[in-house]
């Protein structure tokens, strides 16, 4: 018996943040005082608040402390381990909260959520199988080894599921057109390669909660008719690799996995496969082929792999989220309990992943219909440093933008889309008026570009010529036809590429322009980058009323290139300058201000 | 002609076949498995070596040509030596917005190496990756397996000094 638990995230945030570190410290100090027996660490999963990481929470007095250091550690055994007295010090403090919050429910990130697929993240030790049966854990498959498969997907159906992937189609539905598909050998294959830029989810699942997607596998199987499975994880998770070879072994050892599971007839094996890096293999038919040994390139559908996938066999594949709300649904009255929560169209919760220039970033999960605006402004804490909102990327590389003006649109499947955004995977990054909308269209597209497989013209070369036109502009060549030949462009990529990400790459271009289309203009008529971003279209000045001399900035830059006295306004010499920008973090008079570059040519000429 | 075989020897030096033989065992027969096969070679010589590449094709009896095919298809897959310490530079989006550029910039000056490449040393090889997922903490790297997070382009100079 333990006298307290201790969950230290360790998932890759923290990590950065230095939980390890941290976690040596404290071993070091409870070995010191030879009393390391009565405590459980477990370097578990993630609490999503990676903003203020590392985070340990001490079950069961359920105590919530972050921003941790390794100094602190020796504070907290003997105050709160030792004495039980909570470290008031090592609490959450904000600017949103009046008294430091002791957990959860008094922290304002979580109030607004609801855990769903993250119900066990952070609570459990994601390496013991044991925790996740406490939890309510394969209930629900053992239930449904009772039921009829295709009462399985009747319920799934019912309870209004769409893929947490990005496309958001019914999943029941899938699940019901594969166990119809005619064969006796069929596949279940769990897409967790997770590539989008900025969205962590899948991640954080597959390391805090591994059972749930064995589980949720499992009754898949059992509601298609499949006695197989392949879980395609990116090489670049690999703790969300290695947690789930622990979950299997255990699964296996407990007689979940194998044959005849729990004398009831079913058979069901489960296949780990590493991606080894190529954006495109999220797309279905292209992680069939990549899992086959091949090339990850996808292949026209129909058919699509509910009648022929893995090996020519009907195949259903989820993604991580998907999978993991499963259990949910299927356990008694499950499915009626999903539904209660979300809108018409879009049932249940969704995590999100907040980034960019967000006061608390972290792994959030939220009801669906929530609106942007209680995202960023209620859990996200709104915008660093008090600057202004600008806008919010939805669904990476194959979203778009959401500008300020729809702040109050719900997030659902089918408003998102209307807005020219997608749910995506869920990855949201936020941007405040120092992020070009331009630069930022250039980027998702470089990116795409490069990502493109090459099977199919229109993505293969549309978006090299989207993307030569992007460079153009930022660089201060762009022509005011420009605007006209990328949305043509984008338009008859969308139509005729071959895969979603053909097909959903021009999104971030096409959004841009119709949110942001005046600082397009401005980049291509006065050649003025106003985030000072494009660096070509631009130059730093120092304002010379609010500087005060400190000389900050001097000693941050790399070329030597601004000169003063001490307390005497700084001056920044054009000809020198890198536009590193490594000044203007540094000043805190934010007296560094972006200049247009032609205008003042124009009036010297 | 025997300049080739000279050549050729002289490449195959120092790459240990049996042990590609002993790496690939278990996937033989399984065409489906020759990505993993491939992912095993890479993990013991840090990259494809050609003559492991020619050992893998026949052993698994695929053509050279294909398994070429495959391997480049993959960003994970290289074909040449790594340096010590492989620096990864996250070009997610969250890290892009918050000035990765920059700190990739400082890094090629620094080191006076382009993306891709490794130093003559063999001390660093410099890549970009999508997303490390540590989004929070952006702009972020990794040196092998440690990241460092909220970065600035200033900081970059003493983190590189503390792998030699």
């Amino acid at each position: 018996m333990y006298d307290k638990h201790l969950m230290i995230c360790g998932a890759t945030g923290c990590l950065s943040s230095g939980s390890h570190l941290v976690e040596q410290a404290l071993v070091e100090e409870l070995e010191k005082k030879g009393i390391k027996d009565k405590f459980r660490l477990v370097m578990g999963g993630c609490p999503g608040f990676c903003e203020v990481g590392p985070i340990i929470v001490v079950y069961p007095d359920e105590v919530f402390y972050c921003r941790l250091k390794p100094k602190d550690m020796a504070e907290l055994v003997e105050k709160h381990l030792v004495g039980g007295e909570i470290v008031e010090r090592l609490l959450y403090r904000g600017p949103d909260v009046d008294v430091p919050s002791r957990f959860y429910d008094t922290i304002p990130f979580y109030a607004k959520q609801k855990f769903n697929v993250l119900r066990n993240s952070g609570i459990i030790d994601p390496e013991s199988i044991d925790e996740y049966i406490m939890r309510g854990g394969y209930r629900a498959f053992t239930r449904s080894l009772e039921m009829e498969p295709s009462a399985i997907c009747e319920e799934v159906k019912h309870s209004g599921l769409r893929g947490r992937g990005g496309a958001g189609f019914s999943t029941g539905l899938k699940w019901e057109f594969t166990n119809k598909a005619p064969g006796s050998k069929k596949y279940v294959v769990c897409n967790a390669d997770e590539g989008d830029p900025g969205a962590f989810m899948d991640r954080s699942i597959l390391e805090g909660d591994p059972h749930a997607i064995l589980e949720g596998m499992l009754i898949c199987g059992r509601a298609i008719g499949a006695d197989e499975g392949y879980i395609y994880c990116r090489a670049e998770y690999p703790l969300a690799i290695k947690r789930l070879r622990i979950a299997i072994e255990k699964a296996e050892e407990y007689g979940l996995l194998g044959e005849n599971i729990l004398g009831y007839g079913f058979n069901f094996r489960l296949h780990i496969k590493e991606g080894a890096g190529a954006f495109v293999c999220g797309e279905e038919t292209a992680l069939l082929a990549s899992i086959e040994g091949k090339r990850g390139m996808p292949r026209p559908r129909p058919p699509f792999p509910a009648q022929s996938g893995l090996f020519g066999t009907p195949t259903t594949i989820n993604n991580v989220e998907t999978l993991a709300n499963i259990p949910l649904i299927v356990r008694e009255g499950g499915a009626a309990e999903f539904r209660k929560v979300g809108t018409e169209g879009s049932k249940g919760t969704k995590v999100f992943a907040l980034a960019g220039k967000i006061r608390n970033t972290g792994l959030c999960e939220v009801p669906m219909g929530i609106t942007i605006r209680e995202i960023i402004y209620d859990v996200g804490g709104g915008i660093k440093g008090g600057r202004e909102f600008k806008a919010v990327q939805a669904g990476g590389p194959s979203g778009g933008c959401i500008p300020v003006d729809l702040i109050d649109l719900p997030i659902d499947y089918d408003s998102l889309n209307q807005a020219g955004a997608i749910m995506g995977s869920g990855g949201l990054v936020v941007m405040d008026e120092r992020t070009c909308m331009v630069d930022l269209a250039r980027y998702f597209l470089s990116f795409t570009q490069k990502e493109s497989c090459g099977k199919c013209t229109p993505c293969r070369e549309g978006t090299k010529r989207m993307l030569e036109i992007l460079d153009r502009i930022s660089e201060g060549l762009g022509e005011p036809a420009d605007l006209e030949i990328l949305d043509n462009l984008a338009v008859s990529i969308k139509d005729s590429s071959l895969c979603g990400l053909g097909q959903t790459c021009p999104n971030p271009v096409l959004s841009t322009i119709r949110y942001f289309r005046p600082e397009y203009e401005e980049h291509i008529t006065d050649k003025f980058c106003r985030a000072g971003v494009c660096k070509e279209l631009f130059y730093y000045k120092i304002d010379e009323e609010k500087c005060t001399g400190c000389r900050a900035c001097v000693r941050v830059c790399p070329v030597d290139a601004i000169k003063g006295e001490k307390k005497e306004p700084h001056e920044i010499i054009r000809e020198l300058c890198t536009r590193c920008g490594s000044c203007v973090e540094k000043c805190r008079q934010d007296c560094i201000v972006v200049a247009p570059v032609r205008r003042e040519a124009d009036v010297s000429n | 002609m025997n300049r080739e075989i000279e050549a050729e020897e002289t490449v195959t030096e120092g790459i240990d076949l049996e042990r590609v033989d002993s790496l690939i065992e278990p996937y033989l027969g399984r065409k489906e498995m020759m990505i993993p096969a491939l992912q095993k070679v890479q993990n013991h010589f840090g990259y494809l070596p050609r003559p492991a590449m020619e050992q893998v094709s026949k052993r698994m009896r695929v053509p050279l040509s294909r398994l070429y095919g495959v391997a480049t298809f993959y960003a994970q897959f290289k074909m040449k030596p790594r340096g010590r310490y492989i620096i990864r530079v996250c070009k997610g989006t969250a890290c892009h917005i918050q000035g990765s550029p920059k700190i990739a910039e400082r890094i090629e000056e620094t080191l006076g190496i382009e993306s891709g490449e490794t130093t003559d040393d063999l001390r660093f090889t410099l890549e970009e990756v999508a997303c490390i997922g540590a989004c929070a903490l952006a702009p972020v790297i990794m040196i092998n397996d440690d990241p460092h997070g909220r970065l600035s382009p200033d900081k970059v100079k003493d983190i590189l000094d503390n792998y030699q």
